[in-house]
């Protein structure tokens, strides 16, 4: 934890003994966890050990079963909190990209600024193109999304996002759907805005990503933070025992293949289920079965 | 010797499933021919012209007031999609909404008006000034039709409405929220504008359904100003005796129902190849 002194300021959001449950299904067992202004904290873990639901119930998009999340201060599970407030502060990446397929790129990017924070249709779309620009994407404006490869589009969500001036940005395993040749765009996206200084919280099986870009890495298992602190310690010198095995399957080049096999299981999965024009995120949980 | 009989057992015996396939298809043709030969030959071709197809009186019911009676049905028609439109959207929302009560409403209202047969519902709205005297709907005639026919248009608009709601994915109206959308801006710009694209083909199919209900309003008692295809080509075709007027009518049907199919198709083929 040595290294984040160096760019971290104050707590932006506090985690306290988060509990959630599906049903039965208990699924995250009291989680406590800070992220401070400025710093980029990667959550790693296994397959189920809840780490979408962490980074989901942080702007509510899941509701906490019990247990404080403060957002700058605000209690986010509070009733009377202003949720709406909260969450244009907080730009979201998905998996699935998630962009709206009726609008442009540009009306991707404008859209909420213009209905939301009441921006001028000029105003919006200047900011909205100076975002763009920075994922490297203006000469895209006009295109729609299903006219880009799964690369621009989650640039574009990226670019969405940010457009909405937020202070603090979660990604949740933003290149988990994408061809291997196109997830290094998206990387070096994310690379440049955690040197811009924003403020990050990412879900990632990326452990090289993680391991140069993350102040902090968080790892998680069984619906509970097993082991946090230093990348270079995290990844590099594991304590725990579970935290070793995960590398080790993670990391171990024999292991690479299964890697690709998951990745490549994953897109099918994720062709599938758009073709039926019910993008959902690929997940073999059921999180949408009630969708 | 052994080798020709092997040779030839096949073809005597049994025809390739092809084969088999395209003498069927001759029969079937050769049957229709014969149908069709059959029927023109015996047919009394003059009383059919005379009974359907009269210049004169063809000529009578253009002139007449098939461009009004053409006008009305469309005007009905319209008029009562716009409201079913409406009215349909609201009752999805309110099938889908997280108040309970709401969801009942919805569920009765469609239910409801989707078992009653149309022109029950038009009986009743012919006798709702009995009931009621001195009732006024506006814009009379049409305000009525609108009304009746429109309600009767919301019960399946809605069915079709939510189904395209629900066909949004959940992702949409997520990322909407997550940058700080409030879920009634998430729904109206979001969420139906995908909705209505997906369900334009089998909306458009329900404008053609409600064009052919339109030629129940006859029953609300309108003058004759207000009729529409039916009801005119009907009054004209029993004045005088002859069903012309009615078949003239009917072809003004296909004129507005066959683009309309014609729409829908092109529209669910593109929609597949966007896939
Ligand atoms: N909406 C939901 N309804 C029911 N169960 C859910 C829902 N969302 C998640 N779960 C359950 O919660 C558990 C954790 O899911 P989560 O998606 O948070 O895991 P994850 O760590 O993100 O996994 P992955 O790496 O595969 O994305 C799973 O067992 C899943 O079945
Ligand atoms: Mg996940």
């Amino acid at each position: 934890m040595t290294a984040s002194s160096t760019r971290t300021g104050a707590a932006i959001v506090e985690v306290t003994d988060l509990h959630k449950s599906f049903g039965s299904n208990h699924v995250l067992q009291g989680l406590n966890a800070t992220i401070k202004q400025g710093e980029v904290v990667c959550v790693i873990g296994p397959s189920g050990s809840g780490k979408s639901t962490f980074l989901r119930c942080i702007n509510l998009l899941e509701e906490p079963t019990s247990g404080s999340i403060k957002v700058g201060g605000d209690e986010v599970t509070d009733p009377d909190c202003d949720i709406d407030a909260i969450r244009r502060n907080m730009g979201m990446v998905f998996q699935q990209f998630n962009l709206f397929p009726h609008l442009s790129v540009l009306g991707n990017c404008t859209m909420a600024q213009m209905t939301v924070l009441k921006r001028s249709k000029a105003e919006a779309e200047a900011k909205a193109r100076e975002n763009l620009e920075k994922v490297g994407l203006s000469e895209k404006a006009d295109a729609y999304p299903a006219q880009l490869s799964g690369g621009q589009q989650q640039r574009v969500a990226i670019a969405r996002a940010l457009s909405m001036d937020p202070k603090l940005m979660l990604f949740d395993e933003p290149t988990s759907a994408l061809d291997p040749e196109l997830v290094g765009d998206v990387l070096s996206v994310m690379r440049r805005l955690a040197n811009d200084g924003m403020t990050m919280f990412v879900v990632t099986h990326e452990m090289a990503f993680a391991r140069e870009v993350a102040d902090r890495v968080i790892f998680m298992d069984g619906g509970v933070i097993v082991e946090e602190g230093d990348p270079e310690q995290v990844i590099g010198d594991p304590q725990e025992e579970r935290t070793k095995t995960f590398l080790q399957r993670v990391l171990d080049p024999t292991h690479v293949d299964a890697g690709a096999e998951d990745a490549a299981y994953a897109k099918r999965h994720v062709g599938e289920v758009a073709a039926d024009n019910f993008v959902k995120p690929a997940d073999t949980h059921g999180h949408y079965s009630g969708g | 010797m052994s080798t020709t009989i092997t040779e030839e057992a096949p073809t005597k015996k049994k025809l390739s499933p092809r084969k088999r396939a395209q003498r069927i298809r001759w029969a079937q043709y050769a049957l229709l021919a014969i149908v069709l030969v059959v029927f023109a030959l015996t047919a009394n071709w003059e009383q059919i012209q005379s009974a359907f197809f009269r210049t004169d009186m063809i000529k009578l019911t253009l002139t007449e007031g098939l461009p009004n009676a053409l006008k009305n049905t469309i005007i009905y028609t319209a008029g009562a999609f716009v409201i079913g439109l409406i009215l349909g959207t609201i009752l999805a929302l309110m099938r889908l909404s997280s108040v309970a009560p709401y969801r009942w409403i919805a569920s009765t209202w469609i239910e409801f008006f989707r078992g009653l047969p149309a022109i029950v519902v038009f009986i009743a709205f012919s006798l709702l000034p009995l009931a009621f005297e001195g009732l006024l709907i506006p814009f009379d005639p049409y305000g009525t039709v609108w009304v009746a026919l429109g309600l009767v248009a919301s019960a399946y608009m809605a069915e079709t409405i939510r189904a395209g709601i629900q066909a949004v994915p959940k992702g949409q109206i997520e990322a909407a929220r997550s940058l700080g959308m409030p879920s009634g801006a998430a729904t109206r710009k979001i969420v139906l504008p995908q909705a209505f694209r997906i369900i334009t083909p089998p909306l458009t199919n329900e404008v053609i359904l409600l064009v052919k209900d339109s030629s129940l309003v006859y029953v609300l008692g309108l003058s004759a100003s207000g009729y529409e295809l039916t009801k005119y080509g009907r009054d004209l075709s029993s004045s005088n005796v002859n069903l012309t007027p009615l078949v003239v009518a009917g072809f003004c049907y296909l004129i507005i129902t066959l683009p309309l199919s014609y729409l829908v198709r092109r529209m669910e083929a593109r929609q597949k190849k966007e896939r």
